[in-house]
């Protein structure tokens, strides 16, 4: 029952992503309330999912690699209702909708939505951990996805080939100043996150703790550089796509390599 | 009654006939002498139009005396420059001129508020009745429908306006940018004066001449500076314009590098609209630089034209479907009126026969 939902989910996102490339293919691309809206729906049925399944398990829906995707994509669509407005960025619903819908699509596709024989105890400092450290995926996403927009948007002044995408989106300035934010509320959560994982009270794979501080130290050092004007807008924006490309290899590892420790 | 349009615009007359018909109509005439119950008259530099109501139909001549300047032998030349649209068609007509489909430069948005302007002078004076009422205020929905729904008005097609609109796409609001035009030329004093327009606030001239710098500085509220201390002013400014008459390239990678070593995360934007120009090519691949020569300002226009145009089909569907409802409507209205008429006349009958 509870997959229906996310399916319904998944539906709403593919909308969106539909009427982004007709737009954009008919030359017309506009934000408007679209958007907006099928990422709302998507976000509501995406709940749904997760309280159902929440109430199912007595925790924290995280349990395997299926869960770990679809609350990722729930934090993504989540840091998006409440930043993208606020900041002017409504264009973003039309880059976070694919980004969304695929992992969604990949969570439901490939088998790993793999219960387990025993019912875990629950654990309020490891649910704390990875609740935390999920969310902060969803800002770094984002940022990623402000990054591809920087790009997009960089690259068109300064080829001056202007297409209908350039009137739509964000000036350079305002979409630098978002992927700062989002990285400063991203990298907050993700070390609130690292830092509650010593709490667990259960011994940490190495590996597992090696590479996620490479990413907090990756994070560290985008901030730095942006902080201490050293890096550039254009570098920033693709670092952030870098960083979110090698934070969500890690979080496959992690729960991958957790998964496969749980099985008998 | 018959909903008509008559006049010549752009695409049928040249300027010196626009000009024997513009600027000298009376609506009163039109409706006094052509026999209209409703008309109004729409004149701009591009057209002269009258749109009008009529119990039967008014012959184009009529219209056309009314709006000559003087009758002549030129003005029966003259009369084939005139169109004429009835009913739907005549909607159609005033739809797409007011979505600015009709105008010269396509999407351009001023039409739209002369358009308003006619119909409201109509309106005070009593010329517009419920036809034209009805037809207009259609014409103003479908214009904004259209102007929401697609991107006919986007982008600029001048290049001051093309330069204003890169500079919000690169900072967002200008207000507290700091702008240095560097050269007192026509251009770029056009171009200052459309960045004032549009918040900002300081502005530094700097040319050969300091006569003529604090000439264009009184003219922009800016502020003259001499022209040997603008290597310094470009360390704080966010957009350059120049436009000198130097035949060497004023900035190039080398000279600009040391000035924007402390701003890294400082876009500067440069219009260089001098001919042969100011700035070195090259120094648009540096990191956070953003120049535009006039060649590709000038194209950054015909790519937002053209842009326009792909929009015009989506346009002219919207404007199909106001044409649509705006003629049923008018038709049942009509058919509505005809109905209570001939109730009156049978309710009416008895008294009249009892008259006899």
């Amino acid at each position: 029952m509870d997959r229906y939902l996310l399916i319904v989910s998944t539906v709403c996102f593919l909308a969106a992503v539909v009427r982004t490339i007709a737009a954009l293919r008919a030359g017309v691309f506009r934000p408007g309330r679209f958007n907006f809206l099928a990422v709302g729906l998507g976000f509501i049925f995406q709940t749904a999912f997760l309280s159902i399944r929440g109430h199912a398990l007595g925790r924290c829906p995280i349990t395997n690699l299926f869960e770990v995707f679809i609350f990722l994509a729930w934090s993504i669509a989540l840091i998006y209702m409440l930043i993208g407005p606020a900041y002017r960025l409504s264009l973003m619903g039309a880059f976070t909708a694919p980004l969304v819908f695929l992992i969604q699509t990949f969570a439901l596709l490939a088998p790993i939505d793999v219960r387990h024989a025993v019912k875990l105890p629950a654990n309020p400092w490891l649910e704390f951990h990875a609740s935390m450290s999920l969310v902060a995926y969803g800002a770094f996403a984002l940022a990623c996805i402000a990054g591809v927009m920087y790009l997009v948007q960089e690259h068109q002044l300064k080829t001056h080939q202007l297409r209908s995408i350039f009137y739509h989106l964000p000036p350079l300035t305002d979409l630098f100043a978002a992927i700062t934010r989002l990285l400063w509320w991203g990298f907050a959560l993700y070390t609130l996150g690292l830092a509650s994982g010593f709490f667990i009270g259960e011994p940490l794979p190495r590996a597992q703790v090696v590479c996620a501080f490479a990413v907090w130290l990756l994070y560290a050092a985008i901030l730095q550089g942006r902080h201490f004007r050293q890096l550039a807008p254009r570098r920033v924006a693709a670092l952030c796509i870098v960083g979110f490309s090698a934070a969500l290899t890690l979080l496959w590892g992690i729960t991958f390599t957790a998964q496969m420790h749980s099985l008998p | 009654m018959n909903l008509f349009c008559v006049g010549l615009s752009h695409h049928t007359a040249s300027v010196e006939t626009r000009e024997r018909f513009s600027g000298h109509a009376e609506t009163d005439c039109i409706l006094r002498g052509a026999g209209c119950t409703e008309a109004l008259l729409l004149t701009t530099c591009n057209r002269v139009e009258v749109y009008g109501a009529a119990p039967a139909q008014v012959p184009t001549e009529e219209i056309i005396r009314c709006l000559a300047r003087k009758i002549d032998q030129q003005l029966c030349q003259d009369a084939s420059a005139f169109y004429r649209y009835e009913d739907a068609e005549c909607g159609r007509h005033l739809f797409r001129v007011t979505c600015g489909l009709d105008s010269m430069v396509v999407g351009e948005t001023e039409i739209f508020g002369q358009a308003k302007k006619a119909y409201e002078s109509a309106r005070a004076s009593g010329a517009a009745g419920p036809y034209l009422h009805r037809l207009f205020q259609r014409a103003f929905r479908a214009a904004k429908q259209v102007r929401t729904h697609t991107d006919i008005t986007r982008g600029s097609v001048s290049v001051g306006s093309v330069a204003v609109d890169l500079a919000e796409k690169i900072f967002g609001h200008l207000s507290g940018r700091k702008v240095l035009v560097l050269g007192a030329g026509e251009t770029s004093e056009r171009t200052a004066r459309a960045l004032v327009s549009r918040g900002v606030s300081d502005l530094r001239v700097s040319n050969r001449s300091m006569d003529r710098a604090a000439e264009l500085a009184r003219l922009v509220a800016g502020r003259a500076i001499r022209f040997d201390e603008w290597p310094e002013q470009c360390r704080e400014i966010d957009i350059l314009i120049t436009s000198t008459s130097s035949e060497a390239p004023l900035l190039t990678p080398e000279n600009l590098a040391p000035m924007l070593r402390d701003r890294i995360d400082r876009p500067v934007f440069i219009i260089d609209i001098a001919v042969p120009r100011d700035v070195d090519p090259s120094v648009n691949e540096m990191e956070g630089v953003y120049l535009y020569d006039i060649d590709s300002l000038q194209s950054v226009a015909q790519q937002s034209l053209a842009l326009r145009r792909q929009q015009i089909a989506a346009a002219e569907a919207i404007i199909a479907e106001h044409v649509a409802d705006f003629w049923e409507s008018v038709e049942c209205g009509t058919a509505r009126r005809c109905a209570d008429s001939t109730h009156s006349a049978i309710s009416e009958g008895p008294v009249r026969a009892s008259e006899l």
